[in-house]
């Protein structure tokens, strides 16, 4: 996913206030602005070419007349805390209370491309960092027009004036007006020019790097919060759909169609694009009734996307990727390994397997569909990225983009889930059920049907080769991952060059070892691929990591110490391993024996994804044959923060999935089919579970790194490598499952 | 019809008897604050109270609830352990996504009101709700919260 926003730097352009070209006449509360509900093709006409994106105060603010303020959030909220910290960042340099603000999601609209001024994703763990600049610049000029306001009202010349948090404020006179006095006069004012716009020294920050309540947290406690698969509009029908057992196959026909059509309170019954779909006025109508058709399907005759083959086994797939040999592809080159080889002392081989991983987000996918009388279409539903699904649902409509309007209610759960996936969404069945039948559609995704189209993590086997010299330390490594990356999958088509998300955390490791290579061969998955929290990083650091531990096994190094002797001149990892050991009381690998008599060990893992560096420190002990992880410890450095409770609360939550991914969860296939299609087969994290986890944040002043995924990666080889030390046997394949 | 009292008010359903109380609730009353996240009893997504104890609403049929009151998160905080639940949740900022946050605030609202003070074990056995965001030690921190309250519960 990193690849996906490598994006050239351009210069972000300066504040203009639109209100002023008549955009949209002052709201009836005389809010500060107005740009919402902003027709979408109004500001395509007028703003394509000269909009800088996060530049329109507009388009983002309104302050209402008792002082509270609606920000619209470029960036989709699913847990992450984005909402806050945009609220923290914006009132910040507007000089408003974090806590006076409610949040939404933005429309989709060319304002909003604010990472790096030229497009918008919520992902790759990259929300703040790409629009922090940006985002404090957008509160400023806000606070700019307040104040000129503020001179205006008052009488006073703009340079006696300053403000307090919701406030201008004329200190000579203690004369005052508050925000929401003075939003309807902003409203006509010029943009700041940029001399005008000063930001805030970091040193004078009150709520940026601060511990800020949630926003939506009451909300969230108390059934309000909105989901996608909470939208009722008008008139609505409900759908229900069943799923090819295997993509590419198509409806034959129904056997007991007339059954079906019969069926209580069913509307209609419905062929699509390798489903059928019932639809009725109740969605447990429709769901009864497209679980008791019986379809006969068959295979396509054109081609089609990723067709799943009827023998797959993923059992098999894992055994033939580990003893693939083809071209491989090199992504990272250094020394000479040949002589490496030919010098070392000892050498050694070994082979690591991943999995497939469901996103298994707990909010099933769903979409609801509108056409409106005036021949546009209005759309809600789960998304990371508005425009791009405005785009392909315009596709799939047959209108113009802008004729489509993207709600983006909450996110049940992220992770990756919620891009443009081909046959991995509902809403092109929703789109299609609107339009036969003249009427508005929420379709929902069953769990059974979701799990049957939700595209996967990429499953990999790696084998690697190090040389080692007479002290036993590493002077090679060679990594050849046999996999297809995530991108190149979802495109079903290779890049010019290698797939970065195939490969990240196995290249990138910061490690001085001066002989490497890093290659790719390419296999194809016969299962759907997709994004999954930590993308490539989510298997690669589990792999290195691990085999570096063997590598240190293999030489009688300690892995704690030949970590840190890897890291010589390296000041920003260092203190960062030795953060986390600090932090866990001390390197105490084990085994040995604790209070309460059980035999534990510990390890470690160390990750650089998505800008942020992190290292991780795992206990473990085996409970009736399975690993029980008792405490993880883990020390984040994103280089600088803005919330440092919210932090805590992403590494908790990253220290899960990576525990259920190393523990439990892995989808399997047999014979074409998908085994296991709900929580009763296919295993997540559960409470009892999840260990204590203690999180230290370091801020060592690079540049901001992200915080979403970053805690996730170094949990699965700590994990592995505790397990390993225990046991005296490696672990080398995910997850861990039984223990023999 | 079915007629059941879902907080505190008597509703009489024009619904099968066999369809799922979760179903009832989201769609023919509006209540969409209980989720469907599996629909087999595996996550507590949809979990509600019938008379005071937690039941997964995806696996309850409407008949077997005729008659009994039943609550739901639109109406926890009416109950005085229900609102130091939330107020647990919010003073521990337990929700990330939320998703699964409507069942795990009516599963220790049933844990709370059956035992005061329950014990870590108690509390381990009660609260088996998934949570893919992994707020599993925040939950456990605020019901603890609770659960330490003077008095009785
Ligand atoms: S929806 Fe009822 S337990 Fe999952
Ligand atoms: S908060 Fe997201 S599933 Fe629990």
């Amino acid at each position: 996913m990193n690849q996906m926003v490598k994006l050239p730097e351009v210069p972000l352009g300066d504040p203009v206030n639109v209100s002023r070209r008549g955009f949209i006449t002052g709201a009836a509360t005389g809010a500060l602005v107005l740009g919402f509900g902003l027709p979408v093709g109004e500001a395509r006409a007028q703003g394509a070419a000269k909009i800088a994106p996060g530049t329109r105060v507009p388009a983002f603010l309104e302050i209402r007349p008792d002082n509270s303020i609606r920000l619209l959030s470029p960036f989709m909220e699913g847990g992450q805390g984005i909402w806050t910290a945009m609220a923290q960042i914006v009132g910040e340099e507007l000089d408003a209370d974090p806590s006076s603000f409610t949040v939404e999601n933005a429309p989709a609209g060319p304002d909003y491309l604010v990472v790096f001024g030229q497009m918008r994703i919520t992902g790759g763990s990259f929300s703040v960092r790409s629009s922090y600049d940006t985002m404090r610049k957008l509160g400023a000029s806000g606070r700019a027009m307040l104040l000129q306001a503020g001179a205006k009202k008052l009488g006073v010349p703009l340079a006696e004036l300053t403000t307090e948090p919701g406030r201008v404020l004329h200190k000579a006179s203690g004369r005052s007006a508050t925000y929401g006095e003075l939003a309807p006069h902003a409203l006509d004012l010029p943009a700041p020019a940029p001399a005008q716009i000063t930001l805030r020294d970091p040193k004078t920050f009150r709520w940026i790097g601060k511990r800020q309540a949630r926003l939506d947290i009451r909300a969230k406690s108390t059934g309000k919060a909105q989901f996608s698969i909470d939208t009722k509009v008008d008139g609505m029908l409900h759908a229900a759909v069943q799923h090819a057992p295997r993509l590419g196959l198509l409806v034959g026909k129904v056997t007991n169609e007339a059954e079906i059509k019969a069926m209580k309170g069913v509307h209609s019954v419905h062929v699509l694009d390798g489903a059928l779909a019932v639809v009725a006025p109740r969605y447990w109508h429709a769901r009864r009734a497209v679980e008791a058709a019986k379809v006969e399907w068959v295979a396509s005759t054109a081609p089609t996307y990723r067709p799943m083959p009827a023998d797959f086994s993923t059992e098999a797939f894992a055994k033939q990727l580990a003893t693939t040999q083809g071209k491989e592809e090199v992504a990272e080159a250094a020394g000479d390994m040949a002589a490496a080889f030919a010098s070392a002392k000892v050498t050694l081989s070994a082979t690591y397997n991943s999995q497939y991983l469901n996103h298994a987000q707990l909010e099933p996918p769903s979409a609801t569909a509108r056409f409106n009388g005036d021949g546009t279409l209005d759309l809600w539903l789960p998304n990371q990225a508005p425009e791009m699904f405005q785009a392909e649902a315009a596709k799939v409509a047959g209108i113009a983009p802008e004729k489509v309007k993207i709600h983006s209610p909450l996110l049940g759960g992220f992770f990756g889930r919620h891009f443009i996936y081909p046959h991995g969404t509902p809403y092109p069945q929703a789109i299609e059920l609107a339009r036969r039948i003249g009427a508005p559609v929420k379709l929902i995704w069953s769990r059974e049907e979701e799990f049957l189209r939700d595209p996967l993590r990429p499953m990999a086997a790696v084998r690697f080769r190090a040389a080692l010299d007479a002290k036993g330390l590493p002077t090679a490594i060679e990594a050849v991952s046999i996999t297809e990356g995530p991108t190149e999958g979802i495109a079903d088509k290779r890049g010019p060059k290698l797939d970065d998300s195939a490969l990240e955390g196995i290249t990138g490791k910061k490690y001085a070892i001066p002989n490497k290579r890093i290659a790719q061969i390419f296999v194809k998955s016969p299962t759907t691929l997709a994004y999954w929290r930590s993308v490539g990083n989510s298997m690669n650091d589990f792999f290195y990591e691990t085999f570096l531990d063997e590598v240190a096994d293999k030489g009688g190094q300690d892995p704690y110490a030949l970590r840190l002797h890897l890291l010589e001149g390296n000041a920003r990892l260092t203190n960062l391993l030795k953060a986390v050991v600090d932090l866990a009381g001390g390197w105490k690998p084990g085994p040995f024996t604790a209070p309460d008599g059980s035999k534990r060990a510990r390890g470690l893992g160390m990750a650089s994804p998505f800008g942020t560096e992190t290292a991780a420190m795992a206990e473990v002990s085996i409970v009736d044959g399975q690993v029980k992880v008792h405490d993880v410890w883990q020390a984040v450095d994103p280089g600088s923060i803005v919330n440092p409770a919210i932090i805590e609360a992403q590494v908790n939550s990253a220290v899960a999935l990576g525990l259920s991914q190393v523990l439990v969860e892995q989808a399997v296939y047999k014979d074409g089919l998908r085994e296991a299609r709900n929580f009763d087969g296919y295993s997540v994290l559960r409470p009892d579970m999840m260990p204590r986890v203690h999180v230290r944040i370091v801020e060592s002043g690079a540049p901001m790194g992200g915080i979403g995924e970053p805690g996730l990666p170094a949990v699965p080889p700590a994990v592995a490598n505790a397990v390993s030390r225990l046991l005296g046997k490696r672990m080398r394949k995910m997850p861990l499952g039984q223990i023999a | 019809m079915i007629e059941l009292t879902i907080n505190g008010q008597q509703q009489r359903l024009d619904a099968e008897g066999d369809t799922p109380l979760l179903w009832v609730l989201r769609d023919d009353l509006g209540m969409t604050g209980t989720k469907y996240g599996c629909g087999v009893a595996q996550c507590g997504a949809c979990s509600v109270l019938v008379d005071g104890t937690v039941m997964r609403s995806c696996v309850t049929p409407l008949e077997a609830v005729a008659g009994r009151q039943i609550t739901t998160i639109e109406a926890v905080e009416k109950d005085p352990v229900g609102s130091r639940v939330v107020e647990a949740w919010v003073k521990h900022q337990v929700a990330q996504c939320g998703y699964c946050q409507s069942g795990q605030v009516m599963a220790a609202t049933s844990l709370l009101k059956q035992s005061a003070h329950p014990k870590d074990d108690e509390i381990e056995a009660a609260m088996t709700n998934l949570c893919r965001c992994g707020t599993y030690n925040a939950i456990k921190a605020a019901v603890r919260d609770v659960a330490s309250q003077g008095g009785k519960a």
